[in-house]
This record gives structure tokens, C-alpha cells and sequence, in this order.
């Protein structure tokens, strides 16, 4: 802005506007915080799965083979691999949160090594469990 | 702005030393949660350990589940784990109601939903495990 437009402006046009949502660059304090928050509310929809194969399991065969035919079919594996994904992620920022409740880790740069530290680990234990599971099944 | 804590006429002592705050419940949400945070993670270990070995095997076949959960350690292990990661996602899902829902009509039919669906799918789910680990 040149001194001219400033001149021009109102007194009300000149102050400083608060981003909003969109603005933000994403930091990795921030992108930790929602993705916990979203993977916490995509961990709860996924335990109706596990609800779903515990009492499918215990109703008898037919109730079951429904279930394995949903868990077993392309949607169902994709669904599984997402959960699993984040039910590790969520388990991992979790421990994040406990370290910093001990008042430790508080700071930027602790925030961005905990969390390179998390999305590689997380990528590296699914990628991994999945490969065990696939391999050996 | 005037805080609970801040003595007055009307605010007695008493209101700081019991150290409730302004959700009347102190710290019991913050403590529960983090101890079912604590709790969830051995149990989810093992609980992810389990799902993998039977997936691995006979990929969870009806007979695999079945002679899974007919052993008493993984059926206590599998109905501590419900109660600690059901009492988890309660806690959890109070908290993104109450930042996200502002009336407070529906904020409080929603947790009540919340409430009685976290404990209707953790019986309906505890209830499973001991049919399969007793029948």
C-alpha cells in the first residue's frame, strides 16, 4: 500500500482485519491440533464398525458374513485403512498432548520435530501394519 | 470481568477453596480424560495387535472370532477396552459439542443424545463379547 492509498483510506478501512479460517498459513501446531480434533470424530464413526462386527459376531454366521462381506469388499478396506490411520495418528498427537500437559514441549520447535516425528510414524506404522497383514494373510 | 474467585457480597470463599470454576465440575473432565487417554493406549495396542493376528488368520473368519473371544483373557481385555475408549470418545465428543453448538437448547439435547448413545453402544458391544465368551 503506497503512503498516498493510506491517506485516502478511513480511519475504520485501516485497521487490521482479523484472517479468517482460509487465510492462515497452516503451521504444524495448527494442523496437529485440528487433525487430532478430526481424527478423535473419524476414530468415534469408525468404533461403530467395530460395535457392528462385536454384535454381528455374537447374533450368529448369517449376521456376521454380512458384516465380512462389507469389511472384505474395496469401500470396506479403504474404510478400515483410513481408521486405522488414525486411530495411530490420534494415539500419537494423544501422547503429544500428554507430554505438554507435563508442561514439556511447549514451544514452536518442539511442536515442529514432535510433529514430523508423528506424520511419519504414523504413515510408516499403517503403511507397515497393512503390509504385515496383507503379506501373511 | 469478574471471576468466580473474585470475593464479593455474594461470592463466598468457599467457591475458590472448593476450586469448581465456572463448569461446576472442576477438574473431573480434564482428569478422566486424560486417564482414559493413558488407559487407551496399552488396551489399543493390543486391540490393534489382536485385529491384525486375526485378520492374518483365516482373514477374521466367523470360527476365528469366535474361538478369539472364547478365551477369557482377550474377552476381558476386549470389554476394558470398550469401556475405556467408549468413556474416551464421550469425553472427547462433549468437548467439540460444546465449542461448535451454541444454543443451548440443542447443545444440551445433544449431549444428552451423546450420553445415551455412548453407553447404548458400549453395552450393546460388552454385551456381544460376553455372549460369545459364555455361549
Amino acid at each position: 500500500m503506497t503512503q498516498n492509498q493510506t491517506q485516502t483510506l478511513s480511519k475504520a478501512a485501516m485497521r487490521p482485519l482479523s484472517p479468517h479460517i482460509q487465510i492462515w498459513k497452516w503451521s504444524m501446531n495448527m494442523a496437529l491440533s485440528i487433525l487430532h480434533r478430526a481424527s478423535g470424530i473419524a476414530n468415534s464413526i469408525g468404533l461403530c464398525v467395530l460395535v457392528w462386527m462385536l454384535a454381528a459376531a455374537a447374533m450368529g454366521p448369517e449376521s456376521y458374513d454380512v458384516f465380512h462381506g462389507f469389511i472384505t469388499s474395496i469401500v470396506g478396506q479403504v474404510l478400515l485403512f483410513g481408521w486405522t490411520g488414525s486411530l495411530i495418528f490420534h494415539m500419537l498427537t494423544g501422547i503429544r498432548h500428554l507430554i505438554m500437559d507435563s508442561g514439556k514441549m511447549i514451544t514452536i520447535a518442539g511442536a515442529e520435530r514432535a510433529g514430523m516425528v508423528i506424520f511419519i510414524l504414523a504413515i510408516t506404522l499403517t503403511l507397515a501394519l497393512w503390509g504385515c497383514v496383507k503379506f501373511f494373510y | 470481568m469478574k471471576l468466580k474467585w473474585n470475593y464479593s457480597d455474594l461470592n463466598h470463599p468457599m467457591a475458590r477453596a472448593k476450586g469448581l470454576g465456572s463448569a461446576h465440575g472442576g477438574l473431573h473432565h480434564w482428569n478422566a480424560q486424560r486417564l482414559t487417554a493413558i488407559t487407551n493406549i496399552p488396551l489399543f495396542l493390543w486391540a490393534l495387535w489382536s485385529g491384525m493376528t486375526l485378520a492374518a488368520a483365516n482373514g477374521a473368519d466367523y470360527e476365528t472370532v469366535q474361538a478369539f473371544f472364547a478365551q477369557p483373557c482377550n474377552a476381558i481385555l476386549m470389554i476394558l477396552f470398550l469401556i475405556s475408549v467408549f468413556y474416551h470418545m464421550k469425553l472427547g465428543l462433549q468437548v467439540v459439542i460444546e465449542d461448535y453448538i451454541h444454543g443451548n437448547g440443542l447443545k444440551i439435547i445433544c449431549l444428552i443424545a451423546l450420553n445415551a448413545l455412548s453407553v447404548a453402544l458400549a453395552v450393546l458391544s460388552i454385551f456381544s463379547v460376553a455372549k460369545m465368551a459364555f455361549f
